[in-house]
């Protein structure tokens, strides 16, 4: 119990201190542009469609639970705040996190894997060039970048997806639906969700590339290496949602 | 010169290397030979410094690499070209690119020049008009190739060759001795390779050493090594399952 207790703080601590360098380097120059912006297309590309689908089931549901649950109380011409705040706050960061997780962060984590199994990380390393520069930093800071992009479109599809039912379908005021978002949506709410939409681009990055850089040899290696990536960044996106979510009440 | 001195490393309580001594002479190409999985990899790893030794010194050029930090360790790194096992060239990057990749990241060299250079060393291995390629579309010989322009593209004083020809039928094993073999005449590097190819290795090759339970048991000439009566050597170059190397665990 104890050893396994040690060994598991002592993973901790190593994943920590590569993220400690990975944030070291961000501000050493010279910056990989070339390497960012292909990073940058290669996270945003990938989860594009997923965050489109997700975002616009993910606001029709919630049209369509809200409004029976608010018609109760009489309440259905807020069903376009709610379902904002909803987004905004909570399930737009959380959902889109995940997703891009599911879709780009396992494939980012069995891409170093196999540069790591093939050793192309050795390459690096043998002509003299830091791995962490062009392969970890330009994905950290591809993360804080593209993620809140990606949750604000998933926000914005879900608000529209909330709108096709609730007001196509269900029938609430198509004024009703924004002028009462416009009332009750604050700046505060925005910046809670860029906040966490921030930090789940590193957690994931982070944890993706950390699984990858350190993954094992052949198909297994990278496999295992992958699995852990996805599951470790939902468990850490979920825990990190509630303490920020405590934090920034 | 590189100069290996007691060596050991042991990874998990397994002993792979228990005291390796081996010197190379400048501009000497000298094999080691051994049987798979025996350390000869091991041993090539921690004259790049991906790996640290558990006791023991290498010596290049006179400087113990063993006790430098990263930075002065990456300044003898770029005295060495490694020509990696699988070639490890980068799946992202076209032929042309992976060649110029040390160029453009190590050197101030313009487009052109960098062009000349790539277009030269690509000629120098026989693959002229390939540039545009990725890995995946190469045969294993061809990566090869390009593994062995790119290890050269920069000059360097040592080229390393991680099993250079494993994996590949007869007559590519040949073309590939005989570029290392033309590329020594051109750049004059000292070489090291790992090779398990004998007799054919011998042709190339000024000296030969044996490495058998974590230690260099024997060393000299292609002749003295083809005439030693060490049972190791002998079993080693005759393939004879009778003898000290155990081919079952």
């Amino acid at each position: 119990m104890g050893s396994w207790f040690l060994s598991r703080l002592s993973r901790m601590g190593h994943m920590f201190l590569f993220l400690i360098h990975s944030i070291y380097f961000i501000f050493v120059p010279p910056f990989k542009f070339n390497v960012l912006l292909r990073q940058i297309r290669f996270l945003g590309s990938k989860s594009m469609v997923v965050i489109i689908l997700t975002g616009s089931f993910t606001g029709m549901v919630l049209a369509l639970q809200l409004f029976y649950t608010l018609r109760k109380f009489g309440s259905d011409a807020l069903l376009g705040p709610a379902i904002a705040l909803s987004l905004i706050r909570e399930l737009g960061p959380v959902l889109s996190a995940l997703m891009i997780t599911g879709r780009a962060g396992s494939a980012l984590a069995a891409e170093i894997g196999m540069m790591r199994s093939s050793e192309q990380i050795d390459a690096l390393t043998a002509m003299a060039l830091n791995p962490m520069r062009y392969l970890i930093v330009p994905n950290i800071v591809a993360g804080i970048i593209v993620f809140p992009l990606l949750t604000s479109i998933f926000d914005l599809i879900g608000i529209y997806g909330g709108y096709v039912v609730g007001v196509k379908l269900l029938g609430v005021g198509s004024g009703t639906y924004f002028s009462q978002m416009e009332n009750f949506v604050g700046m505060e709410d925005i910046r809670l969700g860029l906040y966490k939409s921030l930090s789940f681009g590193v957690i994931v990055s982070w944890v993706c590339c950390y699984k990858g850089f350190y993954a094992g040899y052949g198909a297994e290696g990278v496999s295992k290496a992958t699995t852990e990536a996805v599951v470790t960044s939902s468990i850490l996106i979920l825990i990190w949602d509630y303490f920020l979510g405590s934090l920034l009440l | 010169m590189i100069k290996i001195i007691d060596l050991y490393k042991s990874f998990n309580g397994q002993k792979v290397l228990e005291g390796v001594n081996l010197t190379i002479s400048n501009k000497e190409v000298v094999t080691i030979m051994g049987k798979s999985g025996g350390g000869k990899s091991v041993l090539i790893k921690h004259i790049i410094g991906l790996l640290m030794p558990d006791k023991g010194s290498i010596l290049i050029d006179g400087v113990d690499i063993t006790r430098l930090d990263r930075k002065e360790l990456d300044k003898i790194r770029e005295k060495l070209g490694v020509l990696f096992q699988g070639g490890a060239l980068f799946d992202s990057l076209t032929v042309y690119g992976n060649v110029a990749f040390p160029l453009k990241e190590k050197t101030k060299l313009n487009k052109k020049e960098i062009r000349e250079r790539v277009i030269q060393a690509l000629e120098d291995v026989g693959l002229r008009g390939i540039g545009s390629k990725y890995p995946a579309e190469l045969s294993g010989g061809m990566k090869k190739r390009v593994a062995l322009a790119r290890a050269l593209i920069t000059e360097p004083i040592i080229v390393l060759f991680d099993e250079p020809t494993t994996g590949l039928d007869p007559v590519i094993t040949s073309s590939i001795h005989k570029l290392i073999r033309t590329t020594h005449e051109k750049y004059g590097y000292t070489g090291v390779i790992i090779s398990h190819e004998v007799p054919e290795i011998f042709e190339i090759t000024d000296k030969v050493a044996m490495l058998h339970n974590g230690v260099i048991v024997e060393t000299g000439t292609p002749d003295e090594i083809k005439n030693s009566s060490n049972p190791a050597v002998r079993q080693f170059i005759t393939g004879s399952l009778e003898g000290p190397i155990e081919f079952l665990s």
